[in-house]
């Protein structure tokens, strides 16, 4: 099975966020970057599969320079190669028009599957895969947490609200969005690393794959969230705090 | 081109709170925009929850009716979808922020070069879309550009079902051209993992753990909490993920909705995923070391501290006070 994982490198969990002076985004320069999270589970879930039935594991991944540090990681993991396409204004793209880059790019390696996460954690949009799935003229199913070989095709596990699951049969090739949780994620060893340094990572210019979209959907400005409660804040040491927590409870809540 | 078409899920024969919240989502849009708000239902049947979209205040009702739109499939919905946009041509497609609409919407969209304003929290006059970033610790204002429908889906709670009012609406029918052969994938029947032996619902007091715990041999220091309380111990997904705690306590969009009198969130950030499941709590209380983390944002109390520090101080203050 000849599996392309779409990834997306994205700011660490607890990375600072500090709006950056235009108001449309944050300061990037002293940020720590990451794969992200159900990037990362979408990755694992094609190398089990890769172990399982045989094939090859391409991700894919857009954004500038520092992307590459992220493609390594997916490499050291066990993915046999990488194209990164070369973008600097990847933010200024709406969910189409990061998607069309993608799919430009998936569209010459002909895959049986295309896995992406559900849902990045910073711009959170939650459609790539979806929309990769319209453009390449692929079945897909979302919030895929297993996936299985069929006779005819795959049976995957989707979830569903509210603790409910569902399965879905669908025909190869397909494109799948990855749920968080599905599987147990694996670190890279001192050989993958090693190895990882290997393989082949081909970049393409994003100007090769498509011109610049007008965006449909544009980020006007970002701000801080505003409170929707007035929160009282128990200060002072651990002891302190705890012990007028309890107060609060006892006698503002009447919960104890 | 004109007009506000809100689409809205049938579920089981009833039309579930998110989906009138977004008919008080697209009469909002209507009052900013100046445009009729019509309403579909897609199904096999739809008369009866047609019925009950017709006595709100909109200004019509499309059902949407083929027997292959008996059970959803994303390809079924696009395609009928599709047809009903372009025979209508709204300005403006509003659905619920549902699993349903994740999984076919962004495709929808795509076929008009579109890209979904997802999970919207607040519509003002431009119009304007307010979301989430970066996990709720940023929101972002979205405006449409150019021409072709703008697609929106709202977020569960972030607007007010019962502003919907009542009314007598049109009703009228649309049949799309649909056939088997359209449709790629074969859906099952939904099935629950296990029988559930936590009732988180009907608990009055939960303590809630979250990433911050950082491993699971610290979970004994929220168990002792939750133990000295009398409380119900859940957490959020990536607890449940990593096997931690089993699926049955995790509170959020994908595990259990909750409203305990207290509920104490521990370490837990609080991820829009995380916060639909238990925003409606009588009284929130959040213990993390970072003071920007959403979760502070619904909180009634806050100890902005290291848990591994709080948290037994806690637990020892309650014993106390009990005693």
């Amino acid at each position: 099975m000849k599996i392309v994982v779409a990834i997306k490198q994205v700011p660490e969990r607890d990375a600072p966020v500090r709006i950056d002076a235009a108001g449309r985004w944050i300061e990037e320069a002293d940020l720590q970057w990451a794969l992200n999270e159900s990037d990362a589970y979408a990755l694992e879930e094609a190398l089990q599969l890769k172990e399982l039935h045989g094939g090859e594991v391409v991700v894919l991944s857009a954004g500038p320079e520092r992307v590459g540090s992220t493609i390594r990681e997916a490499l050291a993991k066990g993915a046999d190669r990488a194209i990164h396409i070369d973008c600097e204004d990847l933010g200024q793209r709406d969910a189409l028009g990061v998607a069309r880059l993608l799919a430009t790019a998936i569209q010459p390696e002909d895959p049986d599957l295309v896995l992406t996460g559900l849902q990045s954690d910073d711009l959170g949009y939650g459609q790539t895969g979806v929309i990769l799935a319209e453009l390449l003229n692929l079945p897909h199913a979302s919030l895929i947490l297993h996936v299985e070989k069929s006779d005819t095709g795959i049976t995957v596990k989707r979830e569903l609200e509210e603790g409910w699951f569902q399965n879905i049969d669908l025909p190869l090739p397909a494109a799948l969005t990855i749920q968080s949780g599905g599987a147990k994620l694996r670190y890279a060893t001192l050989m993958g690393i090693k190895r990882a340094k290997t393989k082949e990572v081909r970049r393409i210019a994003a100007a090769e794959l498509s011109a610049p979209p007008e965006a449909a959907v544009v980020l006007d400005r970002i701000a801080l969230p505003q409170k929707q409660k007035i929160t009282q804040v128990l200060s002072g040491s651990a002891q302190e705090a705890a012990a007028a927590l309890v107060e609060k409870l006892k006698f503002e809540v009447h919960a104890l | 081109m004109s007009g506000i078409l809100v689409v809205l899920e049938d579920r089981e024969g009833r039309i579930g709170r998110i989906s009138w919240e977004a008919v008080a989502a697209a009469l909002q849009l209507s009052s900013f925009a100046r445009q009729p708000v019509h309403a579909a239902l897609l199904g096999a049947d739809t008369s009866t929850v047609a019925a009950a979209v017709a006595a709100k205040a909109v200004d019509g009702v499309v059902r949407v009716e083929h027997p292959l739109l008996q059970s959803y499939t994303s390809d079924g919905y696009t395609h009928a979808l599709e047809q009903l946009i372009r025979a209508r041509q709204p300005d403006f497609v509003v659905f619920p922020h549902t699993y349903q609409v994740r999984d076919f919407t962004p495709a929808l969209a795509a076929r008009f070069g579109q890209s979904l304003i997802g999970d919207v929290t607040s519509i003002a006059d431009g119009p304007l879309f307010t979301r989430q970033l970066m996990q709720g610790r940023l929101t972002g204002t979205y405006r449409h550009n150019g021409s072709g429908p703008c697609f929106v889906s709202v977020q569960s709670g972030a607007f007010r079902s019962d502003s919907v009012t009542t009314g007598t609406a049109p009703v009228e029918s649309f049949t799309p051209s649909l056939e088997a052969a359209q449709i790629r994938t074969r859906p099952g029947a939904p099935f629950r993992a296990a029988a559930q032996t936590v009732d988180l619902g009907s608990a009055q007091l939960i303590v809630s753990v979250g990433r911050g715990i950082k491993e699971a041999d610290n979970l004994p220091l929220v168990q002792d909490l939750a133990a000295a309380l009398g409380a119900e111990l859940a957490a959020s997904r990536p607890i449940c993920d990593n096997g931690w705690l089993p699926m049955e306590r995790q509170v959020g969009s994908s595990g259990q909705t909750v409203a305990p009198k207290v509920y104490i969130a521990i370490g837990i950030s609080g991820a829009i995923q995380h916060l639909v499941g238990m925003k409606a709590s009588q009284c929130i209380v959040a213990i993390n070391k970072d003071p920007d983390a959403p979760i502070f944002e619904v909180a009634d109390y806050g100890i902005v501290g290291d848990l591994f520090e709080v948290v037994p101080a806690l637990t020892a203050a309650i014993k106390a006070a009990k005693q």
